[in-house]
Order: structure tokens, then sequence, then C-alpha cells
């Protein structure tokens, strides 16, 4: 098998001419499909029997939701990565990864609270799914606090490796505690949080809207990340290639 | 000869134990800690019992929570500071049953006496005396596991700025497993109900956490120790 | 039977170490001389294995020491700036718990090396009582008895009076010719080590 491409993978200039390239395409492709996909929500997609209009929040919530806790995971992996094959670029690739998961897990909140006022009349109820988000807001928090908090860059790299490890495998525990903790106190409000039940011309959106907000991921990704690498590189060869 | 991976484990626990019983204040605050925080609630809240004791579950694992935090820093810090923990690293001995033995350590001089004398606070929150035991047990279990989660992190904020601060902040969301099973443990327990089933969840939160944590916490070390 | 070969190793942005090589068999003593800041520590601790270098590798009998860490470790004995002793226990508590969580060790042994450094008469004091010198003298000791073959040593004399740095060029003369090998990192040569040791000059570099 030939490995060159994960050998090239490691390597910063490559990376960098790789990012650069792609960036357009993956942009474009974010916005056409977010185009499209809102387009069928919006307008095509008929109202819900129960919830009207209110349920069309789930084109963004949904994706968000989803895609903060992708964007956790693929951090892990990088830092994973970064951690035993030594890879600086892993490293860079989570570190980027950080403030944009972030951002979506403050999305999916924000959107949820949002889609919570017309349903259950309040801003916040103790929402099994919303509550893990919150969790796994906190978890962000924490990464980015470990690695702000420590001088040295390269152990800074490597401790919030161990800690986004140690995260993405609390992660499913934590929902389950949290699913476990909600099922004990019934509250009068009946949580339905989830996808309702959908018929296809609300789905096919819905499943665009993913794909959407995934290549949106990227493209900002690698827009961070070709920063991080200039950042960290600086001091190289190729960078002042790049810039002049 | 190479000295054996029990008499590693039971040197470093006896060392712990001595230099614990030789600052005895260290080992004190924690608890008085706990013991203050469970007298807010009410001040805060209400003097009657029958509604603290709805509020009790809460309470009483919030306050073993922060004290443990609390007693979380001084797990590794006195050894990080004086090269002792360095010399762990150097020994040739597996450093991730070294960070074990401490851990339990602690656990001995800080979650045990505090589960122990929760029933002190458990009184004045009116949690009746048939849930006493119960309580203890749902205590001390999550203080264990607890123990184990705060290695990782202690480990990881070995050195760094503000490391108190950044210890409860990366410590705290991966209590909530811990938190919620335990307060259930304990809420069943004031109940009368059975206690087996989240009992049951943090046995197993503990035992994972006896597997994995000690190693995470060895690699945090090596990684500080840079 | 230790080899350094080509090591470099950043320390943010720092090129501390710039291709270090140097090998040392049984009976060599290598003094590490420089400038602060030239890295001496950071190579010290490179070889220790506490430090991870960018480029290079550091070979103990001729295997890559990061292969074989917990038997490299258990040959070897390090002893920085600040010697590594609890304040709250005694000298002899302090060695009988370092030198045993390595290998079996009597008390008669503790007391002889106690007694090789001078630190006798103060091994029962609580080490928070002991001056900075005085302490030195009990982690030397934690040294001669852990048996390792390579000693790391950063600049072991600090804190000595004149005959505390006798002691050291005695103990290190001793083991070099006992078969050991040591790494010592100095301010100045120290013109009383008889055997002759091989010079590495950190800050010529």
């Amino acid at each position: 098998m030939n490995w060159t491409w994960f050998h090239r993978l490691a390597s910063p200039p490559h990376v960098y001419r790789f990012a650069r390239r792609w960036t357009p395409w993956f942009g474009g492709g974010a916005a056409l499909c977010m185009l499209v996909a809102l387009y069928g929500g919006l307008v095509l997609a008929p109202e819900d029997y129960q919830q009207k209009d209110a349920f069309r929040m789930v084109y963004v919530h949904a994706p968000t939701a989803w895609l903060s806790m992708m964007v956790y995971t693929t951090m892990a992996v990088a830092a994973a990565v970064g951690l035993i094959w030594r890879m600086k670029v892993a490293h860079a690739a989570a570190a980027a990864c950080a403030p944009v998961g972030a951002w979506f897990t403050v999305a999916a909140l924000g959107t949820g609270m949002l889609w919570g006022k017309p349903m259950w009349g309040a801003y916040w109820v103790w929402d099994p799914r919303l509550t893990a988000e919150l969790v796994l807001l906190f978890l962000y928090f924490g990464y980015m606090g470990l690695r702000a908090g420590i001088e040295d860059p390269g152990k800074a790299d490597k401790a919030s490796a161990v800690l986004a490890i140690v995260g993405v495998i609390n992660i499913p525990i934590i929902k389950y505690s949290v699913e476990w903790w909600n099922s004990l106190h019934q509250t009068p409000t009946v949580m339905k949080m989830g996808k309702p039940t959908m018929d296809t011309a609300m789905l096919w959106p819905l499943l665009l809207m993913f794909l959407a907000f995934a290549l949106y991921f990227a493209t900002v990704l690698l827009i961070r990340l070709r920063a991080e690498l200039l950042r960290r590189e600086r001091n190289a060869s190729w960078v002042r290639e790049v810039l002049s | 000869m190479k000295t054996g991976a029990l008499e590693v484990g039971r040197l470093i626990m006896e060392r712990d134990l001595r230099l614990a019983f030789r600052k005895p204040s260290q080992l004190l605050q924690p608890l008085l800690f706990f013991m203050i925080v469970a007298t807010l609630f009410p001040l805060t809240l209400t003097p009657e019992l029958s509604r603290l004791r709805d509020a009790a579950p809460g309470v009483l694992w919030i306050g073993a929570l922060l004290s443990s935090l609390l007693a979380l820093e001084f797990l590794f810090r006195d050894d990080a500071q004086d090269g002792t923990l360095e010399q762990f690293a150097l020994s040739g001995q597996s450093l991730t049953w070294m960070l074990f033995a401490k851990t339990c350590t602690h656990w001995l001089l800080t979650g045990l006496p505090l589960a122990l004398s929760a029933p002190i606070a458990a009184v004045g929150l009116g949690v009746p005396g048939e849930a006493m035991w119960s309580m203890v047990a749902s205590l001390a279990l999550g203080g264990f596991a607890l123990s184990l989660v705060g290695a990782i992190t202690a480990g990881l904020t070995l050195g760094a700025r503000r490391g108190g601060v950044l210890l409860s902040l990366l410590t705290l969301p991966l209590a909530v497993p811990i938190l919620v099973f335990g307060a259930d443990a304990t809420q069943r327990a004031i109940m009368g109900d059975a206690i087996a089933p989240p009992m049951y969840l943090l046995g197993a939160i503990a035992v994972l956490g006896l597997t994995l944590a000690p190693l995470a916490a060895a690699a945090a070390v090596r990684i500080g120790l840079e | 039977m230790l080899s350094v070969s080509g090591l470099h190793l950043w320390r943010g942005d720092r090129h501390v170490l710039r291709g270090v090589s140097f090998s040392a068999t049984p009976g060599q003593c290598v003094l590490l001389t420089g400038k602060n800041g030239a890295g001496k520590t950071t190579l010290l601790r490179a070889i220790a294995g506490l430090l991870d270098p960018e480029e290079g590798e550091v070979s103990w009998r001729g295997v890559p020491a990061r292969k074989t860490r917990d038997a490299f470790h258990a040959e070897l004995a390090y002893l920085g700036h600040e010697p590594p002793l609890k304040g709250d226990l005694s000298g002899r508590e302090n060695l009988k718990f370092s030198i045993g969580i390595r290998r079996d060790i009597s008390r008669a042994a503790i007391d002889a090396a106690l007694e090789r450094t001078g630190a006798s008469s103060f091994a029962d004091r609580s080490m928070r009582m002991l001056s900075a010198g005085q302490k030195r003298r009990v982690a030397l000791a934690g040294v001669l008895l852990t048996g390792a073959v390579l000693w790391l040593l950063d600049e072991p004399t600090t804190n000595l009076d004149t005959d505390g740095q006798h002691l050291v060029a005695a103990l290190i003369d001793e083991h070099t010719h006992g078969g050991g090998i040591v790494i010592a990192a100095v301010h100045h040569l120290m013109g009383l080590v008889s055997a002759s040791p091989v010079n590495l000059d950190l800050g010529a570099a």
C-alpha cells in the first residue's frame, strides 16, 4: 500500500497548498447546498401538523447540533493522530477545529432556545439533548482553556490532545447519564426536540442541510488551518515564499 | 532486585499517608469546606426540613464535588514542585501504577472521610436515619470515581497558568455522569427505594475509570514534566 | 554504551539543541559546559527521556532508549537542580522511599551511603530544617544508592562548600573507576576530577 499520501499529510506546506486550492470548492458547494436546502425547507416543505411553521427551526438546529458533535470527534481524532504519529499538522487541525465546534454548539443551543419558546412557552427547558449540548459547550471551553493556559506550544498540543481523547470517550457516557436523569423526572411538557415525523418533502431539505453544514465546516476548517499553519511555521522558509 | 509492583504501591501509600498525617490541616480543610457549603444552603433556601430534604441530594453532591475539587489540587502539586514526581517518571517502574496508588491513597484521605462525615451535614438537611448508610455508600463510590477522573485533569493542569480554576473547568463536565447517578442513588435512599440501579452505574463508571484513568493521568504527567 | 546522535530540540521558538552528538563508554565522564541557557539542562533531560527531541536519537546499549524506557531508567540516576526530597520527611525516610521503589534496600546500605556523603549527622531531621548544602548531600547519597550505571548530574556542586565539591569529584571518580558513566553539567571545569573527562561545550555550537 502506498503511504505517500499519509506522509504528505504531515508536511505543512503541502497541506497549506491543498487547503488553499480546495477552500473555494468546499465553500461554493456549501453555499449551493444551503440555498437549495433552505428553499426546499422554508418554501417548498408543507407546515407540520402539530408545530405549524415552528418546526422549520429543525433545518438549522439539527445540523448544528449534529455538527457540534462531529467536530469534537474530528478534533479528538486529529489530536490522537498528532499524539501517536507526532504530526504537527494534526495538532494544528485540532486547534483549528475547537472554536468552530464551540460556535456550532452555541448555534445549536440558540436555535434550540428559539425553538423552545413557541414549543413550550419557555426559552429554556431542561431537555436532555439541550442539556447534553450545554455540557458539550463546557467541554469545548475546557479544551480551549487548557490550550490557552499552557505556555509551551508543544506541551499545549499534547496535553489538549489527551483531554480531547478523554472527552470523546466521556461524551456517550454523559449523554446516557443525562437521558437517565431526564427519564427520572417526568416533566409536564412533552419533550419532542427530535425530528418530528417527516414526510419526504420535509426530509430531503434536512439531509441536504446536513451536507451543506458539513461542507461549511470543511471550508472554515481549511481557512483556519491555513492561518494556524502560518502562525506555527512563521520562521520556516516556505512561509516566506508563500507570503511574498 | 527490582522492587515488585505491590511493594511499590505499598511504599507510595505509606509515604502519602505519613506525609498527610504530618500536615493534618490540609486534610481537614476540604471537610470543613463541605460542612460550610452544606450550612449555606439552608441559610439561603429555607429552614424547613421537609423542603430541604428535596434539595438534599443536590446539596450533598455539589458540596462533595466542590470539596473534592479543592482536595484534588494537592494530589500532584507538592510532588511536582519538589521534583519527586519527576523521580516517579524516572524510576523504571510503571508510572500508571504509581499514579493509581497515589489516587487511591488520596481517596482514602479525602473522598472516604467526606462520605463518612456526610451524615452530619445530612441530618441538617432532613435526611432520615434509615437512608444514611446508603447515602454514605453512594458518596464513597462516587468519590472514588471522582478521584480517578480528577487524577487525569490534575495531571493535565500541572504547570498551567491559573491551574486551580482550570482544574475545576475541566473536571466538572467530566463529572456530570457521576453526579447524576450519585444524586439519584441518594435520592432513592431518602425515598426508601432500592439504590441498586444507579449504584451499578456508578460502579461501572468506577471500573471504567480504574482501567483508563491512571493511563491517561500518566500520559498527562509525562507531558507536564517536559 | 550511551550514544547520542544528531539531537535537535526546540523549546517553543528557540532551537536549543542543534545536532548534539557524542557517545560515552563505561569509565568515562562527560562534562557539559556552556553559558546559562546553552542547553545543558535540556540535553540532560533529553538523554533521561523527560524531553522528546524533534530529531535525533539517544541509544543505550545499542537500542534506542525510547523503546526500552523502563529498563533504561532502572540503570539511570538523574539529579537535577533541586534535590528531589520531601520536606516533611527525614533524609533517611526519603531515601528509604525513593530507593525502595527502585530496588530492595537495607538500612545498613542507607547508613553507609549517608556516611559516605557526610550526611549521617542530620539524616533523621526533617528535610525542611536542613540547609541547601545538607539537602544536596542527602541527595548525593541517593544517587549512590540507586546502583545505577549512568549518572546524569545537573550542576552537582551547587550549594556545596569546598569539602562538598571535593566529595562530588571523589564520588564521580569512584563511579567511573567502577565502570560507571557520568554526564555532568558544570559551570566551570572541575579541575578536581582526576580521570580525564570529555568536555562538551554546548555554548560553542
